[in-house]
């Protein structure tokens, strides 16, 4: 039952061939045998799994299931608020914080009859592209145990690669779902900005920040997404646009959309194995039925700059919360300044810590017009890039990342780690949707990723294509073979 | 570039005690940071407006009525200290 997707087990579950607690019970065990390795997970909620297991069951058996995510072992991105389970962002300052309430994607999750396994593991406040930048401890690449699964949500792209939730979500900031996903095989979406309430997930960068699902393959992705999109008046940025049965669109086909290839997404430097696996995709797509025409996206180039101010400036003030006060840790001391200032300087890492620095900086008299204002211009041409390449293409097609997995360690320097995302910020910076798909394998055996760019609120596009493509192809049915 | 008072100033601000060791650091990890970011000076942005959101909205407006909350014990079952209903914090005001 390891490594059958979500729509698989409910189908196993309708016939009675399997049940909720016995899928449940697997997956716990499996955790145990595997997770010392990979180190996933950050929290196991053993009981409630297997409570909610049994309620699944009770439905399953009188024939009333939730829907298609009843009975369906996830995991969570441990940025997302779940009522007394503990929720750590990965880092120290929030030690000992328990929250009272339910994110809204928590809520929509446990009202369709998901079991929640855990919580999983991420570079600290999601800032990051390796999951090393934990301050409980590093997660490895089910694939190769000597590599980083790719962050900011690698602990859930860990989980399901290494047969540990059979789905989860993250949230994506950069690239914190496709680029994980890219390295760990599996498929990642990224909805557009507000597709998805925001409400208790903790905030990063609020005008880039999106919840997205893991999967093992695309239908499991359509399922999850549409079970988490819709408005929510809780959060004011959440968009009031109907859900589509993004399900029923998948098996739609390719024939007669249009793609856009942009050369600026084939850069010096980028592996040619992943070069060679996307162009083959492409390939495929064709074979299809759609068709491929060249866009241009000049200032996919200043992306990340754009986004390394924009994001560090958001986040400070974000993370002023974290202040002793009333929740989390504090460290006393004589002020409430004193209070404050060690409090934070023992609670944040090292990244986090330049992140507030620099956002600070960008945001302080004198600089704000020369970054901030700056910064917020390209992102305008941005947008403008990928709306005018819209008009004439209905999808982007891309690589997801430069490069695949690469070893813990290797990336010491900052600057280095924020190249990781080059391709996946520009997404962020407009706020449209977008897909990792797996696409093959370099010659060392690590995967690589297909991404798939669409119009805004446009998922449904972007899911049929990975889907057509993802049915051309076998790569979900190779799984690493962990030690 | 910025130097070691620049440093000490915004760690001031954004209220991290930073060790010698982290503001030495730092300085030299903002400074390189801070070279690539100022390749967007190179961007032609003239007459080009800001993006503060990705997504056009407009504000959004509800009726003001009163509705349950949290309870009150729930906000501050995760206080470091407290004082009754109250968090309880150093002291902030001088003699």
């Amino acid at each position: 039952m390891i490594y059958q997707p979500i729509h698989a087990l409910a189908d196993a579950y309708r016939r009675g061939d399997l049940t909720p607690p016995a899928v449940a019970e697997a997956y716990l065990a499996r955790i145990d045998a595997v997770d010392g390795r990979v180190g996933a997970y950050l929290t196991v909620v053993r009981e409630q799994a297997l409570a909610a297991a049994r309620e699944s069951e009770r439905r399953w058996r009188t024939g009333t299931p939730l829907g298609p995510l009843d009975g369906a072992p996830i995991a969570l991105k441990d940025v997302l608020c779940t009522r007394g389970v503990r929720t750590t962002c990965g880092s120290k300052i929030l030690e000992g914080f328990v929250p009272p309430y339910d994110a809204t994607v928590v809520e929509r999750l446990r009202a369709a009859g998901a079991v929640i396994l855990g919580k999983t593991n991420l570079d600290e406040f999601a800032m990051g592209s390796s999951t090393e930048h934990s301050a409980f401890h590093p997660t490895r690449n089910p694939w190769d145990l000597t590599r980083v699964p790719g962050g900011s949500s690698g602990g859930s792209a860990a989980a399901v690669a290494a047969g540990i939730a059979a789905g989860g979500f993250g949230s994506d900031t950069g690239g914190s779902i496709r680029q994980p996903a890219a390295f760990c095989g599996v498929v990642g979406l990224k909805p557009t900005y507000g597709r998805v309430s925001r409400y208790g997930l903790v905030a990063l960068a609020s005008s880039l920040d999106q919840i997205g699902p893991f999967a093992q393959d695309l239908t499991d992705a359509a399922h999850l997404l549409g079970v988490i999109a819709g408005h929510d008046r809780r959060d004011a940025t959440s968009i009031q646009a109907p859900v589509p049965d993004y399900v029923a669109e998948l098996a739609r086909g390719v024939a007669g959309l249009t793609l856009g290839l942009p050369d600026e997404y084939f850069i010096d430097g980028m592996d040619p194995d992943v070069e060679r696996a996307v162009r083959a995709a492409i390939e495929v797509l064709k074979s299809l039925g759609a068709r491929v025409e060249s866009v241009s996206l000049p200032t996919t180039k200043h992306s990340l700059a754009a986004y390394y101010v924009i994001l560090p400036a958001e986040a400070s003030s974000n993370l002023a919360r974290y202040d002793g006060v009333k929740f989390g840790l504090r460290v006393p001391a004589r002020d409430i300044v004193e209070m404050e200032s060690r409090t934070r300087a023992a609670g944040f890492g090292a990244e986090v810590k330049r992140r507030i620095m620099l956002g600070t900086y960008a945001l302080s008299a004198g600089y704000y017009d020369a970054y901030y204002g700056k910064a917020q211009s390209v992102r305008t041409l941005v947008r403008r890039e990928f709306a005018a390449a819209f008009a004439r293409v209905d999808l982007i097609v891309a690589p997801t990342t430069p490069n695949v997995a690469f070893k813990l360690g290797e990336k010491e320097d900052p600057l280095s780690m924020y190249l990781n995302d080059v391709f996946t910020i520009p997404g962020n910076l407009a706020g449209i949707p977008g897909v990792s798909v797996p696409c093959g394998f370099s010659v060392s055996g690590l995967p690589i990723g297909l991404q798939l760019l669409g119009r805004p609120l446009d998922e449904a596009r972007v899911l049929r294509a990975a889907y057509a493509y993802e049915q051309a192809t076998s790569w979900r049915t190779r799984h690493p073979e962990l030690p | 570039m910025i130097d070691r008072n620049d440093v000490e100033h915004v760690a001031r601000l954004t209220r991290l005690a930073l060790t010698e060791e982290e503001l030495e650091r730092m300085r030299e990890q903002l400074n390189s940071i801070l070279a690539h970011l100022d390749t967007l000076r190179g961007v032609d942005t003239e007459g080009v407006e800001p993006t503060s959101h990705a997504v056009d909205i407009v504000n959004v407006m509800r009726e003001d009525v009163v509705e349950p909350c949290l309870p009150q014990e729930a906000m501050l079952a995760n206080a470091p200290d407290r004082s009754g209903e109250l968090f309880r914090v150093p002291r902030i005001i001088e003699e």
